[in-house]
């Protein structure tokens, strides 16, 4: 296994010494390595192939360049598309006319929510907003006491009318497969927005319970919760360590929740981060934020360029091409 | 009906081509890549069937589909020991420590894993030795709660968790309770500081009484970079099992064949959901039925 793109190029291309247009052969080699790495990092299958029929199309056109050898052409092609997609609709928050602006989360279990919404919280207040979080997950142990913590760490007042799931005892189902909510995350949701209307607050942060996308309960309640509040954001939220079950996630999101924009957490971890690609070529939604710890204040805007180059690794290729 | 999935097509056509379509070929190893199975196992096992439809000279689809079963189910290795430490050892509580990345499912597999043993007729403690995440002592001690054992927890937050580990092992001693679970908190394994930190947690137990099952719990959804889970969090605290959460989505997890062979140690547990009732043995069978259906 070679270490990056970078490596795997150099040796597909050791041999090469001529520069000019890029021969078909050239081409097939390259797009062989350039798959490879992306399924490395988690790019997923359906989103590979079009990528790289895209850079492949474009390889068998792209102008002579007398600076570049062919590898470093297809690596410049591969990077300005890479880059195209990840930031082509980059954006910021959308902020209601009226306020409060209402921001939904929704994402897979443990994907990064209820800590988002404390940083989202802290960097909104940083800002000279006053935002509410609101606990519409009642259904994951305990979830209302993490906001509440979470809140609290980041200074930003939670709304919890209900505790949801605790206490234990009363908590088991008949089958004991399976959970449910305690008390109704849609009419929590919607309360929230009228608590935050009648204390004056701009911005509403609502955290729901993570959810599968095959579980079509779950999803409707998702639905229902942002039939009833109007959200001016729908953020996805997805973890970076997301294999190829990332495309099936996002469009399950997609078709559920709708949402309007992609959270990309656990950045700070060592993946690869190949879901970016996914989701953002598949739903068209842009990544807004990077979410790169578990304190409040480690989160981030997205940054495309940097995410392309961690995708690929392809660091010191770029470099080369920028001096030729 | 077989030959209506992916790989079933992607074999069919391959057939009719005596082997020879390299397109087909590279539609075998999509099957195989879209279950997160990885470039490097895939690519070892589809140069594998290659040689043997080249050399056995296969004609029929469910005689290739076999080759594939089989070269899989020896990856995954049906007789490994699945069973989990969980009855007293020498006179003291087994001691069962539960640790893996942020939000993989550790605090809820450790409640499942109390319900099974309950069911046992065994006695359980549950020890937070999560002191940083916000409300994970909470979490766990509903779960406590839920199933019917008690909760080993500080009070503070940001307590030392060797400490919180230590005092649950010995409350279990003292207790005279079959098992002690003890679940941790998330931590990225490129944070050394804080791998350090569970290697701590390790030896402090350890103190009191040997660690007789450690295992890493990975989410079904990871892809490639849960090889670098098991590596690191292996070199950290010996992992015993491995417990492959979040598999009643669409995930295949193929992962863990990697993960299994790197460290040695077989997939012990899968997770089915969020109840309590939702944690069964790992069956090789059904894994790899899975993988190539
Ligand atoms: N290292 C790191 N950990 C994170 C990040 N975001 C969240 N976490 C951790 O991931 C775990 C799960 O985070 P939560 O915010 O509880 O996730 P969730 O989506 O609300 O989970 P559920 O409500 O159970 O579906 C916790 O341990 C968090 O501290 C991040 O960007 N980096
Ligand atoms: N669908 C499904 N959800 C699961 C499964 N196991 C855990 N979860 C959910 O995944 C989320 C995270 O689970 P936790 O047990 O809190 O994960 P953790 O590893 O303890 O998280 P940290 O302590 O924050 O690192 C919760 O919403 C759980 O309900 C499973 O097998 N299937
Ligand atoms: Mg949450
Ligand atoms: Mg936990």
């Amino acid at each position: 296994m070679f270490a990056s793109l970078s490596d795997r190029l150099t040796a597909t291309f050791k041999n090469l010494r001529h520069k000019g247009r890029l021969t078909e052969s050239d081409i097939n080699a390259t797009i062989r390595d350039i798959r490879l790495a992306l399924l490395d990092a988690d790019v997923a299958l359906p989103v590979v192939k079009q990528f790289t029929s895209a850079i492949r199309e474009r390889a068998l056109g792209a102008e002579v360049s007398q600076a570049l050898n062919p590898a470093q052409q297809v690596v410049k092609i591969v990077n300005e598309e890479l880059v195209a997609i990840l930031g082509g609709q980059t954006r910021s928050l959308q902020l209601a006319k009226n306020p409060p602006t209402v921001i939904m989360l929704a994402g897979l279990q443990g994907s990064g929510k209820t800590t988002l919404a404390g940083k989202l919280g802290k960097w909104l207040k940083d800002q000279g907003h006053t935002p509410l979080l609101v606990a519409a997950d009642l259904q994951r142990p305990n979830a209302v006491t993490q906001l509440e913590v979470v809140g609290e760490r980041a200074g930003v007042p939670v709304y919890a009318p209900e505790r949801g799931n605790m206490g234990g005892h009363d908590a088991v189902l008949e089958s004991g497969e399976g959970t449910r909510s305690f008390g109704d995350p849609v009419a929590v949701s919607r309360q929230g927005i009228e608590q935050a209307r009648a204390r004056q607050h701009d911005v509403v942060i609502v955290d729901t319970a993570g959810r599968l996308a095959v579980d079509a309960n779950l999803m409707q309640q998702a639905a229902d919760i942002r039939a009833a509040i109007s959200p001016d954001e729908v953020l996805f939220v997805i973890d970076a360590m997301i294999g190829q079950a990332a495309v099936e996630t996002a469009q399950a999101f997609q078709e559920g929740v709708d949402f309007t924009g992609v959270v990309l957490s656990k950045l700070d971890g060592d993946a690869r981060g190949g879901a970016a690609l996914s989701v953002a070529s598949i739903t068209g939604r842009p990544i807004m934020f990077s979410s790169i710890g578990e304190s409040v204040k480690d989160f981030e805007v997205f940054h495309p360029d940097r995410m392309a180059s961690r995708i690929l690794d392809m660091g010191d290729v770029l470099t080369l091409i920028e001096q030729a | 009906a077989r030959s209506n999935t992916a790989l079933g097509k992607a074999l069919l056509s391959l057939l009719s081509r005596g082997g020879l379509d390299e397109e087909a070929w590279e539609d075998v190893e999509d099957t195989l890549l879209a279950s997160d199975l990885g470039v490097e196992a895939t690519t070892e096992l589809v140069e594998s069937l290659r040689s043997k439809v080249k050399v056995e000279g296969a004609t029929d689809e469910a005689t290739v589909r076999g080759w594939l079963r089989e070269d899989l189910l020896a990856l995954v290795d049906p007789s490994m020991d699945r069973s989990i430490a969980s009855s007293r050892v020498a006179g003291r509580p087994a001691v069962v420590l539960v640790v893996g990345v942020n939000g993989t499912g550790k605090t809820t597999t450790v409640g499942k894993l109390a319900r099974v043993l309950v069911a046992q007729d065994k006695d359980v403690v549950l020890g937070a030795a999560d002191t940083f995440r916000a409300a994970a002592a909470d979490q766990l001690e509903t779960w406590g709660g839920r199933v019917g054992v008690p909760t080993i927890r500080s009070d503070r937050d940001g307590a030392d968790p060797a400490s919180v580990a230590f005092d649950a092992v010995k409350a279990g001693a003292e207790m005279e309770a079959d098992v002690v679970l003890i679940d941790t908190a998330g931590r990225l394994h490129n944070k050394v500081g804080l791998m350090d930190e569970l290697g701590k947690v390790k030896r402090v137990i350890e103190k009191q009484s040997p660690i007789d099952e450690v295992l890493l719990v990975l989410d079904a959804t990871t892809g490639q970079n849960g090889l670098r889970q098991a590596e690191v969090f292996g070199e950290a605290v010996d992992v015993t099992g491995i417990v492959l959460t979040k598999m009643d989505g669409t995930a295949k997890g193929g992962i863990v064949v990697s993960v299994q062979r790197k460290l040695g140690v077989p997939v012990k547990l899968v997770g089915l959901g969020e109840g309590p009732d939702d944690l069964a043995p790992f069956d090789a069978e059904a894994f790899v039925d899975a993988l190539i259906d």
